[in-house]
């Protein structure tokens, strides 16, 4: 028994060995001092050896090099040498081969992104993503150092104004929860491997990475509900008039000193609000891109219309003839990319919906704002809703909204 | 503070459909993306 297995042993060695001591070399085989020299060309910033994968060609090249073709001149796999036409048309795509590979995006075998994207995701975007976030938290420190909190100026009044129905706030925390939620568990999955591991070890990291990857695939619908809810309530009063321009001149009273007036929405809460829309859609897009792997490719169309409009030619055209993995590495990174950016955009909106301006919590908070902040910031605004609420005729309907109530 | 802490229930909740939901469809997008005996193409 152990005697056949020795020489079953022995032989599982010895087949490959004599497959390779064939002294036939079929004419344009690469030596391996062939490829040496490709690779330290390479190694030495030497594109131009790239090319050579162009000028060997598929297959038919192959079959008219006479590279790994049988003794019958087939692509078989009776030949007893390694097979450089096969590889090359199983990358390039054009063989005509069944594979016994099942599941998504099986007649794929080889693609050569995948080490592009890898190294992408653990370089740049980790290193430009966090350094983004890094850098707004600093930015905000220095303007709360500089200017401090955004005080109400006047005396208080006592009254306040509604400003937020109950809906809305319900919208906002909708969108705020999950937005917050999916925002810790995807840098969670981005940093996790280089932040946890190393110093909680794999055995927090395991448990912790189970429950990052439930959240973020799930809370996901809630963010895409609150996303439309937000767009229907507040896209009117976000349309974009003259008065922002006087707002934008001034910037908003920021740094002249005084306040500019505005309406219920001022220019830079506008730029927030379209900021939120636009890119929490194109995050919900891609994000479903990822949670259903090869269903829903983005990039080879977009890519396309971007070619067509001139702009992938900034580029240098961008390529359209992609495969199903590499269509998912670019959901990957662009998911990632304008992550970072809505990040850093909601920790400037946090920072001023809170500590960065007295009276402007209690908007989300209570749904009601003090008088006299409301003429500050937005004067427009006020103006009309008090006028509702000293209108006459509407007193007489009693209107709960529009009548004075003590502050609390 | 009531409508802030509803928000975040509700989203709690509507992760949890989801996660049932997907459960519970009768077929697997994996699956229905595989096939016995493919042709490279
Ligand atoms: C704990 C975090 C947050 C706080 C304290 C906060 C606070 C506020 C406040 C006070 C307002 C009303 C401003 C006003 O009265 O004019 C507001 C509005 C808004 N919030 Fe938030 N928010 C938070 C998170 C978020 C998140 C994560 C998003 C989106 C993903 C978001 C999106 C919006 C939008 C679109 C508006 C309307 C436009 C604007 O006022 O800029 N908020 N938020």
């Amino acid at each position: 028994m152990i005697r056949a297995l020795l020489l079953l042993f022995t032989l599982a060695f010895a087949v490959p060995a004599a497959a390779q001591d064939s002294d036939f070399v079929p004419a344009g085989t690469q030596t391996v001092e062939d490829i040496m020299a490709r690779q330290r060309a390479l190694a030495d910033g030497d594109e131009s050896v790239r090319a050579v994968r162009d000028r060997q060609g598929g297959p038919d090249e192959a079959v008219a090099d006479g590279i790994g073709l049988t003794a019958d001149g087939t692509m078989g796999q009776t030949n007893d040498w390694s097979d450089p036409g096969i590889w090359r048309g199983v990358r390039y795509d054009d063989l005509d081969m069944r594979s016994q590979i099942r599941g998504p995006a099986a007649t794929t075998l080889i693609q050569t992104g995948g080490m592009e994207w890898l190294e992408r995701r653990a370089g740049p975007l980790r290193v430009w993503g966090g350094g983004l976030l890094f850098f707004t938290l600093v930015a905000l420190g220095i303007f709360f150092l500089l200017r401090g909190r955004i005080r109400i100026d006047g005396p208080r009044t006592g009254r306040t104004l509604v400003r937020f129905r109950v809906y809305e706030r319900f919208a906002h925390w909708l969108l705020a929860g999950s937005f917050l939620a999916l925002a810790v568990t995807g840098l969670l999955v981005l940093f996790g491997r280089i932040a946890i591991i190393p110093i909680f070890g794999h055995e927090v990291w395991g448990p912790v990475a189970i429950v990052t990857k439930w959240v973020h695939n799930n809370i996901s619908w809630a963010f895409m509900l609150a996303l439309v809810m937000v767009f229907v309530l507040w896209v009117l009063q976000n349309i974009p008039d003259r008065s922002d321009w006087q707002w934008l001149k001034r910037a908003g009273g920021i740094f002249g000193g005084g306040h500019v007036p505005a309406k219920k929405f001022n220019a830079g809460q506008k730029a927030i609000f379209w900021a939120v829309i636009i890119l929490g859609a194109s995050l919900s897009v891609s994000g479903l891109s990822l949670l259903f792997p090869f269903e829903m490719p983005l990039f080879a169309s977009t890519f396309t219309h971007l070619n067509d409009w001139g702009i992938g030619g900034l580029f240098g055209g961008l390529p359209t003839d992609l495969a199903p993995q590499e269509e998912m590495q670019l959901s990957q990174l662009w998911h990632g990319i304008v992550a970072f950016v809505m990040i850093a955009i909601i920790f400037a909106h946090i920072y001023l919906g809170s500590i960065g301006m007295e009276g402007a919590y209690d908007a989300m908070g209570k749904g009601r704002v003090e008088e006299q902040w409301a003429r500050e910031h937005h004067s427009i605004w006020a103006d009309k809703v008090m006028a509702e609420r000293d209108d006459p005729r509407r007193k007489q309907t009693g209107s709960p909204d529009a009548n004075p109530t003590p502050a609390e | 503070m009531k409508t802030m802490l509803s928000a975040f229930a509700v989203a709690i909740l509507i992760a949890f459909a989801a996660q049932y939901t997907f459960d519970a469809l009768p077929f697997s997008s994996a699956e229905r993306q595989s096939a016995e005996n493919v042709r490279l193409d």
